[in-house]
């Protein structure tokens, strides 16, 4: 099934080929640097990856479905086409060769069989959310450990599965838990951080992470941060996860104080948590986000206060050359969903809701099914960086950068030209340890270099953007 | 919390390498969607809550099942079967439908119990429906290898399971070219039938019986099974260790049976060789071996393991422990190998037959790295065998530890077919068989490798799913 029209396009379903959405990114940038590709998307033909085709001028044949393969490729010309159809089947394949070594044994193809060659592991699943649960289930019926990383997973699976985990005393992790650190085993988007008497319970990945950098840059480290899922707390699911990860911080030895981080919970699961928390030998002190409730910044500063700790100052690093504020509002653009709450809340808290201000979350399922997240594919949010500085009334962007295992190599590779050629103010959080892959002051010299004011704290950064647009008015 | 020693990653690639990076050693699962349709249905039933429990006790009490042989009569004796009653391969299949082979066999067995002069006369006898009767060998705890063709007078191997008495039946094995299961119903078809009956079976009965009267131990048909996977047989389509050890085991009572009960030297001698000759005279004992220990998972609500697979030439259908005697049916595939003599592709009809009780309790096919000579069948080589036993773990709860594969460092064969896994990696069970000539009468055309039709492991998986929904709701 091959169209190609005068521009020189090639779109091409491949059904019954199936590659993640993460290789098929690798794949992607592969293609798009090949001689005479002009643009290149390799994809699953789900609805939001056929938007951002027709978006991108691409006509995708309508019976595609999800279960498709679309290659798509602009060119410099059609003699380009065979060459780049190569290259298309070589990055597939090398994207799926892995080293095997001398063995010749064909790996596991579900995660029970993976359990049965590696007793004792604590596995990760960042399969489809359909098909997250079957695979997570493997895991607790092997009684072992398990982190869903994948996202749409339906209520009742996660119910399912957590109630079939709190029989056997598995923790389950997620789903949607994109953050955890398991004895200093760092799994999904993890930052480096140092061993330390603090355990963190996280409804929220990108709060944990904040969290963690924040403690890191004081000094206080972490040795556990079990994410539970953003709905462990709700009614539904009634806080299985959340009461297995207190029990399992409890029983550290190591830990000196517990925090638990979420949005508030629903009011009936809040209190049995709060009464579980009670008979713990281990301290557990709540940082529970919301309108009216200390931010996570603040909640960080309670932890060290606690701990007897210092409060340092939170890094700022000015701009080279700061933007003029011409529009009148904020535009913030997040890869993390609590800490795109978290601004909201403070800018709702301090100028009221109904002014303008807006806030995106490209890690919001809407934005991720069958695509990476905006944490390893920043496409999305640097397409919207641009339309959102052409608006007039644009005063301030407001960005976050999530450092840590699994995140992308090099956000400022891209992040930091497509600043560079704004006028405007741009405030951006960099949560992240300096013992990140990435590191972090790495990433702060490059966003400061191309005109963004970097905070470490959200919170802090999110304040900085309000007083630059109200200090235009 | 103890720093993890391993990590198992299925999804992004990129997570492992995280993991990688920090040096813990990770499993990656070549994870892949499931087949078309399932993604509900695998979840309902990933949610039963009988689920876990059911498979262990379904494994379990397969793997706990020992069978011996404890008799020879006949099929009118043992099954109490009566004139005009026959037992076939299979799912259930009535005469219109029958494929040659199937037709061949029960011509040839109308014929034996002289319900007509001539094979070819039965045609019409069948077609009329009158005093004539079909039905599954299953359905009465029996296999039958092939067409699976049991009348009253044939004589069966009566196995029993020591410990609670269960018996399951199967005739015995009557060579290989033209005979009877495979469709071809000429004289010597018969003439061969007519000397089982007369002399092998009440041979065998006797030397079974003596042995048993002497205070001996029965032969223990699953030990012969430990000992043969060991010697190269995958007790399929290789059975030649066991057909040996057989021997061993009766022929001193075969001889003991020429004083006084009416046999001779010559018939004894006659025996011994037929036996001895045919490599595949076990197989009716491995098989209702197997349908044995099977049979004791049967009916485990909630269980998702198969029991049965099985052929009759034009259906394949399957059996499993949650869903009762329901038969899963799709169209039977052709087999994949070698042809005898000039016969070709063509000539075979699909795939038939009981034995597929072996690859249900993990040998045959599933055995395949412990008998690399098969894998000649379709110009494979002894890697492939390897990766074949190696990839039916990946669609199995468990290893049974009494068979185990030298070659595979003594690895149990993998054991217990799971629907759900079947459905989560697409891998199908993968049977050694023969081919039987598609046109009645022609007998075997050649052996090879066969897998079931997919879309049955779907079926059966949306009826397991119902069953858990129901279950929830009450």
């Amino acid at each position: 099934m091959t169209t190609a029209a005068p521009d020189h396009q090639h779109v091409e379903l491949r059904p019954g080929a199936y590659a993640d959405s993460v290789t098929l990114l690798q794949v992607s940038r592969v293609v798009q640097g090949l001689a005479g590709v002009v643009a290149a998307q390799v994809a699953m033909a789900t609805p939001l990856n056929v938007d951002v085709l027709t978006e991108m001028g691409f006509e995708v044949p309508p019976q595609a479905g999800a279960n498709d393969l679309v290659v798509a490729l602009r060119l410099a010309s059609p003699d380009a086409l065979a060459a780049a159809l190569a290259g298309v089947d070589r990055a597939l394949l090398d994207a799926n060769r892995r080293e095997e070594g001398a063995s010749t044994v064909a790996p596991p193809r579900t995660t029970a069989s993976a359990l049965r060659r590696t007793p004792g592991a604590i596995t990760v699943v960042s399969v489809p959310g359909a098909n997250a649960f079957v695979e997570a289930m493997d895991a607790v019926d092997a009684g072992r450990d398990v982190m869903v990383f994948s996202d749409n997973v339906p209520l009742e699976q996660e119910v399912a599965l957590k109630r079939a985990a709190a029989e056997r005393g598995v923790l389950v992790m997620g789903p949607d838990c994109g953050t955890a650190v398991v004895g200093g085993l760092g799994l999904g988007f993890a930052n480096v951080v140092a061993p330390g008497p603090v355990g963190i319970v996280a409804a929220s990945g990108t709060g944990c992470q904040q969290l963690l950098a924040l403690l890191a840059h004081a000094g206080v480290g972490v040795t556990s941060a079990l994410g539970v899922g953003g709905r462990d707390l709700s009614a539904a699911v009634g806080g299985l996860a959340t009461r297995e990860a207190l029990r399992r911080l409890d029983e550290d030895p190591g830990v000196e104080l517990i925090v638990l981080v979420s949005k508030p919970p629903a009011a009936e699961v809040g209190a049995e948590i709060e009464a579980y928390a009670a008979t713990l030998a281990t301290p557990v002190q709540l940082a529970l986000l919301g309108p009216g409730r200390p931010d996570l910044t603040a909640a960080a500063e309670a932890v060290l206060a606690r701990l007897g700790g210092d409060v340092p100052t939170w890094p700022v690093d000015p701009p080279e050359s700061p933007g003029r504020v011409d529009g009148t509002l904020i535009r913030g653009l997040f890869v993390g969903g609590t800490l795109k709450s978290e601004a909201e809340l403070i800018v709702g808290d301090a100028a009221g809701a109904e002014v303008g201000h807006t806030f995106v979350d490209f890690g919001d399922d809407e934005y991720t099914t069958g695509r990476a997240h905006p944490m390893i594919d920043p496409t999305l949010r640097l397409e919207h960086l641009v339309r959102a500085a052409a608006d007039p009334a644009t005063g301030v962007l407001l960005l976050d950068v999530v450092l840590g295992h699994g995140a992308e190599p090099d956000p400022a590779a891209l992040l930091a030209p497509a600043i560079a050629a704004l006028d405007l103010p741009v405030v951006v959080a960099v949560v992240g340890t300096d013992g990140d892959p990435q590191g972090r002051d790495r990433q702060v010299e490059a966003l400061v270099a191309a005109g963004a004011e970097v905070h470490l704290s959200n919170a802090g950064a999110t304040r900085r953007a309000l007083e630059l647009v109200e200090a235009d008015r | 919390m103890s720093t993890p020693t391993a990590v198992v990653n299925v999804g992004a690639d990129l997570l492992a390498d995280a993991v990688a990076d920090q040096a813990v050693p990770v499993t990656r699962v070549d994870w892949r969607p499931p087949m078309a349709g399932t993604e509900a249905d695998l979840a309902t039933v990933a949610a039963d809550p009988r689920r876990r429990e059911a498979n262990e006790r379904a494994l379990a009490a397969m793997l706990g099942v020992t069978a011996t042989l404890v008799d020879v009569v006949p099929a009118s004796e043992a099954l109490g079967l009566e004139a005009g009653q026959f037992l076939h391969a299979g799912p259930p299949i009535e005469w219109e439908r029958a494929s040659g082979p199937l037709r061949g066999a029960l011509m040839g067995g109308a014929a034996f119990e002289g319900l007509v002069e001539d094979p070819e006369e039965a045609v019409a006898l069948f077609e009329s429906g009158s005093n004539v009767s079909l039905e599954p060998c299953h359905h009465r705890s029996t296999v039958g290898p092939m067409a699976g063709v049991v009348t009253p007078s044939m004589w069966m191997f009566v196995l029993e399971d020591p410990a609670t008495g269960r018996r399951t039946y199967c005739s015995l094995n009557e060579g290989l070219g033209k005979v009877l299961r495979y469709g071809a119903y000429g004289p010597e078809v018969l003439a061969r039938l007519r000397w089982m009956s007369e002399v092998l079976g009440p041979l065998l009965q006797a030397a079974v019986r003596a042995q048993a009267s002497a205070g001996a131990d029965p032969v223990d048909v699953t030990g012969i099974l430990t000992q043969m996977l060991q010697m190269g047989d995958e007790a399929h389509n290789r059975n030649r260790a066991g057909t040996l050890m057989l021997l061993r085991d009766l022929s001193p009572a075969m001889v003991s049976a020429i004083d006084g009960r009416g046999f001779d030297g010559a018939d004894v001698a006659a025996a011994l060789r037929f036996i001895g000759g045919n490599d595949h005279f076990f197989l009716n004992l491995a098989m209702p071996a197997c349908k044995l220990a099977l049979d004791a998972a049967r009916g485990i609500e909630g269980a998702t393991m198969v029991v049965a697979m099985a052929r009759n030439g034009t259906d394949f259908g399957i059996q499993v422990a949650g869903t009762g005697d329901e038969w899963f049916t799709g169209p039977a595939q052709l087999a994949d190998g070698l042809f005898l003599g000039d016969y070709g592709p063509e000539d075979a009809n699909p795939d038939i037959g009981d034995s597929a009780i072996t690859e249900t309790a993990g040998i045959g096919g599933f055995a395949m790295a412990t008998a690399p000579a098969i894998v000649r069948f379709v110009g494979g080589s002894v890697p492939d065998a390897l990766a074949t036993t190696r990839r039916m773990h990946e669609i199995t709860l468990g290893e049974n530890p009494r068979w185990s594969v030298p070659v595979l460092e003594f690895q149990g064969t993998p054991t217990g077919i799971d629907v759900a896994k079947v459905c989560r990696t697409g891998i199908l069970p993968q049977i050694n068989t023969g081919m039987a000539g598609k046109v009645a009468g022609v007998g075997q055309v050649g052996a090879g490798l066969v897998t079931p039709p997919a879309e049955i492991f779907p079926q059966a998986l949306a009826r397991l799913a119902e069953l858990a929904a129901g279950g929830r709701r009450t």
